[in-house]
């Protein structure tokens, strides 16, 4: 950026915590990012009068003093995007911390130029031909990243025009030039900022699922990609334990995983279990298709703002190279607060319990950048945005939990008396919606899975009726039920324990393929039909209620994640039983 | 003690190795500038080149100290907080010296055996502690890629907490209670019979706001620790000045990550109460007019718990780790409070203490259906505990989800007109209750004996209610029908 000597320095005048006031510098634009002090911490203007500025500082501003110097960068807030991110954990200002130091004190890896990634070598491979006139989203060529992401790389965007140089096949560097395009010079890996949007060609409409694995979620409440979930749920509810399996199990090409004000050992949890973990459909190690953010809840507030962005911007990035993308942010409240905290001590009116006005439009504008696209190299790709709500107190009536409901195409809400009682995942089926329900239905019956409509109808009408019936039951006493009654009660325990409850840690449990899904409903549909014959042959429901339903509960354990013949197998051994039941 | 005479070598990782020029010059400027005393704020002028977060001796008139902390720069302008308050103190007369950096405590084993107050100075009539090393007691944060997932078992001999609530080395796992219930007992209980791996720990006590009493009661209870160096102490009274309790967790952490990650300790630190804790931050808001989130505490109280209880975890590499047991009362009983609500968030489960469970005349009086240890998954099972501890653990708990709803409804429609399966959960219940949670509170019991006991519990049930146990299991562990009753 030009600018006069020493007219992008200003001078602190006053520190409170992360906002820091300084005074004299001249020429300074909204979001730019200022160094503070002899540490450089690194901080956003985000207001200008006249010569004095606010900023937010990202780290921790301990020795700050009235008349340190700031400095201006030139540019905003950035993230080197290229090769070599997947596997990596960075902060929440896109510095990668596998290079960081132990403690993480301030200023701990200002020369994000030093990542890893950026020094080591990559075998490039060119496609694109000399000479030919280029636009933005055009493939160059690709590196192998790793096993099961090819990465392309793209002319940026607002770039066009003749591309006069393309590297040869052979070892680039991060920092390495890979093309010339009118003039402009292509690295490998470009600082990208984290706060715009990039720009696609169109949004599409159709919906298709995204096969997370979990049966709850799949079989009731499906999500269609490029679309939005939120996820509230108090503590204790396994909301984190459900965001990594789907992390774990989705069928995506990339995951982006966002710790924001969240604990450490689960970071450490995440990076291990990745580690270790096979994706099926690739055969790699999962962390090798995983970008992870990391702002624990100990690192400093600000950054964590930042984080959610960061993640986003890298799922663009992967986006536009034509891949599906999954964000899990864990959890969008510690944004919020983020949010809330600064907007405080910038004496800001607070709206909703203290949080600024504009969180409702901050919420919608984050879940927004969702979509399944038509990206600019004319490639379908998709970023489907999971965001963890902790609402305080469990309650589900709090700014952001409501607000993000607003925005979101499915809601999956963990109940507190689920998961007191260890029914994990503890989605509730009376708090929870799936907007794309129909259309999703249509998609599943135009390929191959003609019944699946009508067994989330039936589960969730069976799921009703029982949960009403216990209400009665507990007034009346269950005897006094008729029997026809008590089988449907039986058969509600039997969805929730046998189907709706899944084990995350069980090799064969963890994961659930669709068809085993389907085949586990129609298993306990079976049952409630069979015990209904038995109820009109005259035999008493406290006899039916005494039989041994232990195969049908332990189906979902004993059978391998995609073994769908296994179940209906066994569907076959259980009716005969009951069958012979007098 | 404060740091102020001096730099020892720090610790390999910590990036704050450099005293600002200040302290390392002695020049200690004394301001007298004070131009506004509200609550325990003190607003200082002239303070040039005094940074945020810094730490500060205030001397009165007549010889007295007390200690303050930079909260805000304003200009010329310090505003600080004074741990000890300011009562008795008038704008003139008063001299400020600021130590040029933030607040450090020296660390080393020399803490073992000591008692200090709430700002580590020593109680117990020995010399001040003057360990090699002074680190900031803010502490950094560790770096995640740096952390080791938790996974070694710690057993307390507590039967309710080993069987269904494992401990893990480097977790973080408060024990929510109400006042009038015995989470000291339970909390000293721990800390005197913890072992992991066969070692026991190192102890740090970080009391805030407790009363005389029980702090004579910790010190009794865990008279043996001290005496064998096991154990530092750092006591802030529920008389004593209620800033300083913003200290004192801060350097019973320090102290105990330089103990685990530079002395290679497994070291377990109990922090209470932190309602106290909570309430001194918020006085602290409050005092600053700062907008208030939920019941007055100010929003940021998630984050400074959290700065807190993260300082727990082992290191890629190295030896020892920081276990951290908290405890908290809810006021009236109420999980949603901001502190127990908040602290849910960030720590690693929850013990929850009930009254009604505790005037069934169960100790610990452990609500067991509340509480949790998420981290139990990865430290109880084949090859850390036992083969069947998780399935097991799992079986007790839906079974004791299943006898509280048969109990509901026993009560509406009579016992009588229950089914035999609900009423084999109620004996169900009895018998857990009376044979695996209920111990006294001196005594530990081996992980078999612990888990031996609620096989027998389990075996009260009809043998089709025991789903989650896979069949080797039950053939191996659950008691001939001839032994069950």
């Amino acid at each position: 950026m030009d600018r006069v000597a020493g007219a992008g320095q200003g001078r602190v005048v006053r520190v409170n915590g992360p906002l820091v006031e300084i005074e004299g510098a001249e020429g300074l634009s909204m979001l730019e990012l200022m160094a503070l002090g002899p540490s450089r911490i690194a901080a956003e203007t985000v207001a200008i009068a006249g010569t004095r500025a606010t900023l937010q500082a990202y780290e921790y501003t301990g020795g700050l003093k009235a008349g340190d110097i700031a400095s201006a960068s030139g540019g905003e807030l950035s993230g080197f995007m290229g090769p070599g991110m997947l596997g990596q954990v960075f902060d929440g200002l896109m510095r990668p911390l596998s290079s960081a130091p132990m403690w993480l004190g301030t200023g701990h890896s200002e020369a994000a130029a030093g990542t890893p990634a950026l020094a080591r070598y990559w075998t490039f491979v060119p496609t694109a031909a000399v000479g030919t006139q280029v636009t933005s989203g055009d493939v160059l060529g690709s590196v192998p990243e790793s096993g099961a992401v090819i990465h392309r790389v793209l002319v940026p965007a607002g770039v066009a025009g003749e591309l006069s140089w393309l590297a040869p096949e052979g070892a680039l560097r991060g920092s390495d030039s890979v093309a010339v395009v009118a003039g402009r010079r292509v690295a490998l890996t470009e600082p990208t900022p984290i706060r715009r949007p990039r720009p696609f060609r169109k949004r599409l409409t159709d919906a298709v699922p995204l096969h997370t694995g979990q049966r709850v979620l799949d079989l009731l409440f499906p999500l269609a990609r490029g679309s939005a979930a939120t996820v509230p749920g108090g503590f204790g509810t396994g909301k984190t334990m459900m965001l990594q399996q789907i992390a774990k199990w989705s069928d995506a090409d990339v995951i982006v995983y966002i710790g924001c004000g969240e604990r450490g050992n689960e970071m450490a949890d995440v990076l291990d279990g990745f580690s270790q973990l096979e994706d099926s459909r690739t055969g790699r190690k999962l962390l090798e298709r995983t970008v992870i953010i990391a702002n624990t809840s100990n690192m400093p507030m600000m950054a964590r703002e930042a984080s959610i962005f960061s993640g986003i911007a890298v799922a663009e990035y992967y986006r536009d190279m034509g891949y599906d993308v999954v964000v899990i942010a864990d959890s969008t409240s510690r944004w919020a607060e983020a949010l809330r905290e600064f907007a405080n001590r910038n004496g800001d009116l607070p709206a909703e319990e203290g949080y600024p006005a504009n969180l409702a439009s901050a919420l919608a504008a984050f879940y927004e950048r969702a979509g399944r696209v038509t990206t600019l190299g004319g490639t379908t790709a998709s970023i489907t945005i999971i965001g963890a709500v902790s609402p305080p107190g469990g309650d589900m009536s709090e700014p952001v939990t409501t607000d993000s409901q607003r925005f979101v195409r499915a809601l999956w809400m963990l109940d507190r008396d689920l998961a007191y009682s260890r029914h994990y995942p503890a989605v509730s089926w009376t708090g929870s919606f799936a907007r794309d329900a129909v259309e999703l239905g249509a998609w599943q019956a135009a390929n191959g899975q003609p019944g699946w409509a009508t067994r989330r109808a039936r589960a969730l009408a069976l799921l009703t009726e029982s949960d009403r019936l216990a209400e009665l039951a507990e007034i009346i006493g269950l005897p006094s039920l008729p029997g026809p009654e008590q089988v449907l009660l039986l058969g509600g325990r039997l969805l929730r324990d046998g189907v709706l409850m899944q084990n995350a840690l069980s090799p064969h449990d963890g994961y659930s393929s669709a068809e085993k899904g389907a085949a586990l409903l129609d298993l306990v549909f079976d049952v409630v039909d069979a015990c209904q014959r038995l109820v009109e042959r005259g035999v008493a429901a406290s006899t039916i209620e005494s039989a041994d339903f232990g195969p049908v509960l332990r189906a979902r354990e004993e059978c391998g994640p995609s073994d769908d013949a296994a179940v209906r197998a066994r569907g076959a051994e259980v009716l005969a039983a009951l069958e012979a039941l007098q | 003690m404060r740091g102020t005479n001096g730099v020892g070598p720090e610790p390999p990782g910590v990036t704050d190795g450099v005293l600002p020029l200040p302290a390392l010059l002695g020049a200690r400027i004394s301001h007298s500038d004070i131009r506004e005393l509200r609550g325990p704020l003190l607003v200082v002028g002239g303070a040039h080149g005094v940074g945020w977060d810094e730490f500060a001796t205030i001397d009165l008139p007549g010889g007295a100290h007390r200690h303050g902390l930079v909260l805000e720069i304003d200009q010329d302008l310090a505003t600080l907080q004074v741990l000890e308050g300011t009562d008795g103190m008038s704008l003139g007369g008063i001299g400020i010296r600021f130590d040029g950096r933030p607040l450090h405590v020296r660390v080393g084993e020399q803490w073992l055996g000591r008692v200090c107050n709430g700002r580590g100075e020593p109680l117990d009539g020995g010399p001040p502690i003057m360990g090699a090393a002074a680190l900031p007691i803010s502490g950094w944060p560790l770096n995640p890629v740096f952390r080791e997932p938790p996974a070694n078992p710690v057993l307390t001999g507590i039967s309710v907490i080993d069987a269904l609530m494992t401990l893990v080395q480097g977790q973080k796992l408060p024990i929510f209670s109400v006042p009038g219930m015995p989470h000291l007992t339970l909390a000293t209980q721990i800390a005197a019979q913890a072992v992991s791996g066969g070692e026991s720990f190192r102890v740090v006590f970080a009391a805030m706001g407790l009363t005389h009493a029980d702090i004579a009661y910790v010190r009794d209870r865990l008279e043996q620790r001290s005496a064998g160096g096991e154990l530092a102490l750092l006591l802030n009274a529920a008389d004593d000045p209620v800033i300083e309790r913003i200290l004192t967790p801060r350097i019973a952490l320090t102290v105990a990550e330089h103990l685990a990650y530079t002395e290679g300790h497994d070291v377990l630190v109990v922090m209470s109460d932190m309602t106290s804790y909570a309430e001194a931050v918020r006085e602290v808001s409050a005092a600053r007019q700062e907008i208030p989130a939920r019941r007055g505490y100010p929003g940021y109280l998630y984050s400074d718990l959290a700065t807190l209880y993260e300082r727990c975890g082992r290191v890629r590499g190295r030896k020892g780790s920081v276990t951290i047991v908290p405890v908290l009362t809810m006021p009236a009983g109420d999980i949603t409070h901001p502190v127990p609500d908040l602290t849910g968030y960030i720590t690693e489960g929850q013990i929850v203490l009930a009254p009604d469970v505790a005037a069934r005349g169960i100790y610990p009086p452990v609500d067991v259906l509340s509480s949790l240890s998420r981290l139990m998954r990865s430290g109880a099972g084949k090859g850390r505990t036992r083969e069947d501890h998780l399935e097991v653990a799992a079986q007790v708990m839906s079974a004791l989800a299943r006898a509280r709803q048969a109990a509901e409804l026993a009560e509406l429609v009579g016992e009588a007109a229950l089914s035999d399966t609900d009423r084999s959960y109620l004996s169900y219940r009895t018998s857990v209750e009376a044979g695996l949670f209920a111990q006294d509170p001196d005594e530990a019991r081996s992980l078999d004996d612990t888990l031996g006991r609620a096989w027998a519990a389990l075996a009260v049930l009809p043998d089709q209610e025991l789903a989650m146990l896979p069949a080797a299991f039950l053939k191996r562990y659950l008691p001939q029908r001839s032994d069950r009753t």
